[in-house]
């Protein structure tokens, strides 16, 4: 294996540079070299979705996905959703309906529903589950989660915002 | 008045108790947090008996150096046994603080709202933070402090916020896998490949030459390494892994006949319960057959622990759902005195019974050794957490039944088939480590065992039913030696039970020609198990099993332990698979402390049993644990979460119990009823795949 290479990405609306393996997973990098916990490990194999962030706006294991595919990318991580200290309105919409246990699949879930919003406003209840369906939430939560999502979205039009804008 | 169990082995206030200057109380409890929001419901108990604001409330961590000791987070016993202890706490400190008021204020006539206490004449106010430091609570709690009365609580019952869930939508680290201390290194198990596997060799210089490696670990059949970073941890542990070989042995069952291996003993064979003689003869008799697999915690994060070594003494931090038993337990592994070990509590993913997360702990006390003075974090694979976390047993259950002429239960016979329903740390007098075993010389994890009545049993929980049965034999039947470690999982051998006299009795509601819901209610005399049953009917409009086309309904009711109720409508639509589509569920669990706390609750139990019933199975071959991630083991998605309506009925003047278990065993049951009567044919063994019910169609 070779040694560490210099990567040039953005992270959650930054510039950034790290040194990492080439084989080295997104998941690790942002956590322990960039501070951001918000991603999870869950499975390490892209499969449920605890680590997801926005890869150029689409939701995307980052345990799966090694340094060297994201070079030039733009990257979202669940802390990049918020607008400052303004919580985007579909991390509002979790704490209002009280959509989480343990939260530990949250951050993903949060991921996924934000780039669902930003292509779709209006989702259905069924666009929402399906749009879901790679998040695994072993609380048993995703009712609330799929009402949340539903909240921010309606919740939406009045004050103007679109949820999907910040991403 | 005596003091609450709790608070009885823990009566010093200030390990409950503490209160700053600035008005700020923390509450320290010995249970711990487990993604259900326990914490939340206990603060607002201590806020609404000190009356300060529940925002005041800091509720700290379960530590074996700072907190009480209150056994295990488990059983839904909880809210029941810890907010007993916290209230009273809060009462005697409360009075403590009203007696320090009264010097300052001249006068004994007080009241006390939001953290300030005030003469009632309106001639004087002080606060909670001003009397800090005039106020000793290193006392023990005066058992003539009174609790509030239920009506005069102010905050119970409200629908206060949770307090972790901002952090948890932020993204903040507050997760045990988040926690990185200074100089931390990062460590990881290499497992044997199956259950029984013993390690033949293994080359450690191809991991231990790897960057970043700082120790490779081998010690009988355990193997791990340590490394300075994460990345340099797994793919070290890869090399270990590719570098090791193993004997392996054919020691499992054949996953297809459960039933064969739970009956094939040697067994412990014990008596439930027994009523009533043989009494009159029946105008007939059903018999049925019910089982569930073995089950995965599958928690969502995998096992986590950290571990320092200064010098002699042990710092733990851990998910464990019983900080001063884990303590013990790797005292006793290690052969050290426990006063040398301190463990502190953790958040992790939720848990629901006993996972890994003491197996964790202990791989990191081993690792740790090989780097004295640095903290090491050890995680799970998501294969290793599906594969060694410890399994809710396979369970089987026997019923056979007498009906009358007039289609009344005249008898009961049961026997149910399991083994233990767990081992914790420090179970059959073992420390139940995992690695322990492995380790060289180590000792084989006995085989699990049940806990005892008192403390709601094992594989007999759940096993008496609540109708009224005047003759009735149930027994037990419980494995000595096992192939497949199995321990607590979230209602024990409730939900097999449950799901076994439930469908039973529809089964029975049949043979007498009866409505499902008429025929429970002829046979229910105790009102709370009445008020639940009508209530989901009623709310789930209740007309019979039928709905037409492929749609079916199904009910279930049952008693969880000896404290909540639950029944549950269930509505399947079963075309090419099955499809859960509405869970009505009415609930009473006595006086309810935080509502919408026990609103998701129930409603995540409720989720989680149906993906129990509809899917989840741990698969293996003989030799090896072939369910390995989320799609050899998959669980129920968001397309496929059914609508789920939870009526709550609150009965204030009822102790509180728990609600996190209620709705297991009468899900499943449900489920299986709605099946049944959506496509005319029943599937007695769990889960109920497409694969089953085709093949009970073709019987
Ligand atoms: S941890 Fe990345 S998908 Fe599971
Ligand atoms: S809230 Fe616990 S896994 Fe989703």
């Amino acid at each position: 294996m070779s040694g560490p290479t210099t990567y040039s990405l953005t992270v959650n609306g930054r510039a950034v540079e790290v040194q990492a393996d080439d084989d080295a997973p997104l998941l690790h990098v942002l956590r322990h070299d960039l501070g951001l916990a918000g991603p999870r490990f869950g499975c390490g194999v892209g499969l449920c979705g605890a680590c997801f962030v926005l890869l150029d706006g689409s939701p995307a294991p980052s345990c799966d996905t090694p340094m060297w595919s994201v070079i030039g990318k733009t990257v979202v991580t669940v802390e990049g959703l918020a607008d400052g200290d303004s919580l985007h309105p579909v991390q509002q919409a979790f704490l209002d309906e009280q959509a989480a246990q343990c939260g530990f699949c949250v951050s993903g879930v949060l991921v996924s529903a934000a780039a669902l919003l930003a292509a779709e406003p209006r989702p259905t209840e069924e666009q929402v589950a399906g749009s879901l369906d790679r998040n695994l939430c072993r609380c048993g939560v995703q009712r609330r989660m799929v009402a949340a999502v539903l909240r921010a979205a309606t919740g939406a039009g009045p004050d103007g915002h679109s949820p999907g804008d910040e991403s | 008045m005596t003091l609450p169990p709790h608070l009885a082995a823990n009566p010093r206030l200030s390990r409950w108790l503490h209160v700053t200057a600035d008005g700020t109380v923390t509450l320290r409890t010995g249970k711990v947090e487990l993604g259900q929001g326990i914490l939340t419901a206990l603060a607002l108990i201590a806020a609404d008996e000190l009356d300060v604001d529940p925002a005041s409330v800091r509720v700290v961590a379960a530590s074996t150096a700072l907190g009480p000791d209150e056994g295990p987070t488990a059983g839904s016993m909880s809210v029941a046994d810890s907010g007993s202890a916290v209230r009273h706490a809060a009462a005697a400190v409360r009075a403590l603080f009203l007696d320090a008021a009264a010097v300052r204020l001249g006068s004994d006539e007080l009241t006390v709202r939001d953290g300030v206490i005030s003469r009632t004449d309106g001639a004087g106010t002080t606060t909670y933070g001003e009397l800090a430091s005039h106020v000793d609570l290193d006392v023990d709690a005066d058992p003539a402090a009174t609790p509030k009365p239920a009506a005069e609580r102010r905050l119970t019952g409200s629908d206060l916020l949770r307090l972790d869930l901002p952090d948890k939508v932020a993204g903040r680290p507050r997760y045990l896998s988040d926690l990185e201390l200074p100089g931390q290194l990062w460590g990881r198990v290499v497992r044997p490949p199956s259950p029984a596997a013993t390690l033949r060799d293994a080359d450690v210089a191809g991991a231990q030459a790897l960057p970043g490696v700082v120790a490779v670990v081998r010690d009988g059949s355990f193997l791990g390494v340590v490394a300075d970073d994460e990345h340099a941890a797994d793919r070290a542990a890869d090399q270990l892994r590719r570098d090791a070989t193993w004997s392996e042995h054919e020691t499992l069952p054949d996953e297809d006949e459960l039933s064969g291996y739970l009956r094939a003993g040697p067994s412990t064979t014990f008596t439930i319960d027994e009523a009533g003689g043989p009494g009159e003869a029946p105008e007939r008799t059903v018999t049925a057959t019910y089982s569930r697999p073995f089950l995965a915690h599958a928690s969502i994060a995998p096992s986590c622990g950290l571990a320092r070594w200064d010098g002699d003494d042990l710092q733990v931090w851990s998910h464990s759902q019983n900080v001063f038993g884990l303590r013990a337990a790797i005292a006793q592994a290690l052969g050290i005195d426990a006063a040398r070990v301190q463990v502190e509590h953790v958040e992790s993913a939720g848990a629901y019974g006993h996972n890994g997360a003491d197996d964790a702990a202990f791989d990191a006390v081993l690792l740790a050794r090989a780097a004295p003075g640095r903290p090491v974090q050890v995680r799970w694979s998501r294969s290793d957490e599906l594969t060694w976390s410890p399994f809710g047993s396979a369970q089987v259950v026997d019923l056979t039944a007498g009906l009358d002429a007039g289609g009344r239960i005249v008898s009961w016979d049961c026997d149910i088939w399991s083994q233990g329903h767990t081992a914790r740390p420090g179970y059959a007098g073992a420390p139940g480590l995992l690695a322990a075993a492995h380790l060289s010389g180590g000792a084989p994890l006995p085989a699990p065992v049940d806990p005892p009545p008192e403390r709601g049993a094992g594989s007999a929980r759940g096993a008496v039913p609540t109708y009224d049965l005047p003759v009735r034999r149930i027994r037990g039947h419980r494995l000595e030696q096992v192939a497949l470690r199995t321990s607590s999982l979230r209602s024990l051998g409730a939900f097999t039970n449950v799901f076994a006299i439930e469908s039973f009795v529809d089964e029975l509601a049949a043979a007498a020609d009866a409505d499902p819901l008429d025929f429970r209610l002829a046979h229910l005399s105790d009102e709370r198990g009445r008020a639940v049953l009508s209530t989901a009917a009623e709310r789930a409009g209740w007309s019979g099993r039928e709905r037409g086309g492929d749609v079916g309904t199904g009910v279930a009711v049952a008693r969880y332990k000896k404290g909540g109720w639950c029944a549950v409508v269930a509505e399947v639509e079963a075309v090419s698979e099955v499809r859960l589509r509405r869970l009505v569920l009415a609930v009473e669990v006595g006086a309810v402390v935080h509502a919408d706390g026990v609103r998701n609750q129930v409603e995540g139990g409720a989720v989680q049993a149906a993906s129990w019933t509809l899917k989840e199975r741990v698969r293996f071959d003989r030799t090896r644990v072939t369910s390995v991630d989320w799609e050899t083991y998959p669980i129920l998605r968001f397309s496929e979460v059914p609508q789920v309506d939870v009526v709550l009925l609150d009965r204030p003047d009822l102790p509180s119990v728990g609600a996190g278990e209620v709705a297991q065993g009468p899900t499943a049951a449900a489920i299986g009823n709605a099946l049944a009567a959506a496509v005319g044919v029943r599937v007695r063994d769990l889960p109920l795949t497409p694969d089953r019910v085709l093949a009970a169609m073709d019987a």
